[in-house]
């Protein structure tokens, strides 16, 4: 299907306003149905539970913080697990849907592919501890916390966006 | 975990990766151009995002549709919630996306997501090692005990925060749009399915 890498297939972005309004619809049908919002490092946390007990199982069952999380049973059998799963699909079907799929170690071409992992690396490393210490990142504290008007979304998004155009100056990015 | 369960992480998490994808946000070329302030749309998307669900949860509590009590609101930590947005928003800049566009980057193809992923399970296992009485301690910094809204820990009206978050709505699309107008204008999809290169990345 080389088509969908065939540039004059690849549809726009939707428009901010459009894409706004459609994922403000999106968190208040999950808050409708679930009561809370939508999230991501639930997952990744319950995901590195899961891996822990395969590789260490004792040492993650007597760690205070994954301990608690594989007490009963499976870490991974939770709604957020499901929910970023879906995330995946939506995403993978969209990116078919609109031409936009490619294969790529994006970056790699503007700073070098060495260069490129270790960023990535080291980004996701400060964005994991991170969103444990908040208790929730940028989808489930800032974005879902905010709709909630919740005092902790809004000093998060604060300090993210301050702290995100500090070091955007700082490291030479993609 | 019950099925109905299952069902509804599924169709709101389809939607939510759909729309994220849409919306340009698995190109860490297009997200990292909002702290370049060349490209507003992760600005304007979240605001616009804020704003409707916030305006939506409101309109239907005003209505007696729903009780407020049932929906889960994160607890008033602020020195947690400031630690943790600065460590976010600095990954988000150094490693090109946040945990949730992460899985959106990897599944438009970007093998750079894989790697920041792997990022965030490291981070979760250095700060499960890290974690005691210390850490807990600084989280438990800068609690507001009164309450974990703006509403019930000073008694500011809703409708007034509704109003604030309005006016900053405006205020983001003017300035977005003028900064974008002073650049090379917002990401284009084929310029993110390209992938960042030195020739478009260039000051």
């Amino acid at each position: 299907m080389s088509h969908f890498n065939s540039p004059h297939t690849i549809k726009p972005f939707w428009q901010p306003l459009t894409a706004g309004v459609a994922l403000g619809l999106v968190l208040l049908l999950t808050f409708l149905l679930t009561g809370h919002g939508l999230g991501a490092t639930g997952a990744s946390t319950r995901a590195a539970a899961w891996l822990g007990l395969g590789v260490a199982q004792t040492a993650t069952e007597g760690n205070a913080y994954l301990g608690p999380m594989v007490k009963n049973g499976n870490p991974l059998s939770a709604w957020i697990t499901w929910q970023v799963m879906g995330v995946a699909a939506g995403a993978l079907a969209a990116a078919f849907m609109a031409g936009r799929f490619r294969v790529q170690l994006d970056g790699s071409c503007s700073v070098g592919t060495p260069k490129r992992v270790i960023s990535a690396l080291i980004g996701g490393m400060l964005a994991g501890f991170g969103a444990r210490v908040a208790a929730g990142c940028t989808s489930g504290l800032g974005l879902s916390g905010a709709a909630t008007l919740g005092i902790a979304a809004f000093v998060f998004l604060g300090t993210f966006f301050a702290a995100g155009l500090i070091a955007n100056r700082l490291v030479k990015g993609l | 975990m019950n099925d109905g369960g299952a069902l509804s992480a599924l169709v709101c998490g389809v939607l939510f990766g759909y729309v994220l994808e849409n919306a340009g946000f698995g190109s860490p070329k297009k997200l990292t151009a909002q702290f370049k302030l060349t490209d507003w749309s992760v600005f304007k998307v979240m605001f616009t995002a804020i704003v409707v669900a916030a305006g939506g949860l409101w309109l239907l509590k005003l209505a007696g549709l729903i009780n407020t009590d049932q929906v889960f609101v994160p607890s008033a930590l602020l020195v947690a919630a400031a630690i943790g947005g600065v460590l976010v928003g600095s990954g988000f800049a150094i490693g090109g996306y946040c945990p949730g566009t992460s899985v959106v980057g990897l599944f438009s193809g970007r093998l750079d997501a894989l790697v920041f992923i792997v990022g965030l399970l490291l981070g979760t296992f250095v700060f499960a090692g890290l974690y005691g009485p210390a850490i807990e301690a600084v989280m438990a910094m800068g609690e507001i005990e009164t309450g974990d809204t703006f509403t019930d820990a000073w008694n500011t009206p809703e409708w007034l925060i509704m109003a604030i978050l309005c006016a900053a709505l405006i205020g983001v699309y003017k300035a977005g749009t003028w900064f974008e107008r002073r650049g090379q204008g917002p990401v284009t999809a084929q310029q993110a399915v390209a992938g960042a290169s030195e020739s478009t990345t260039a000051p």
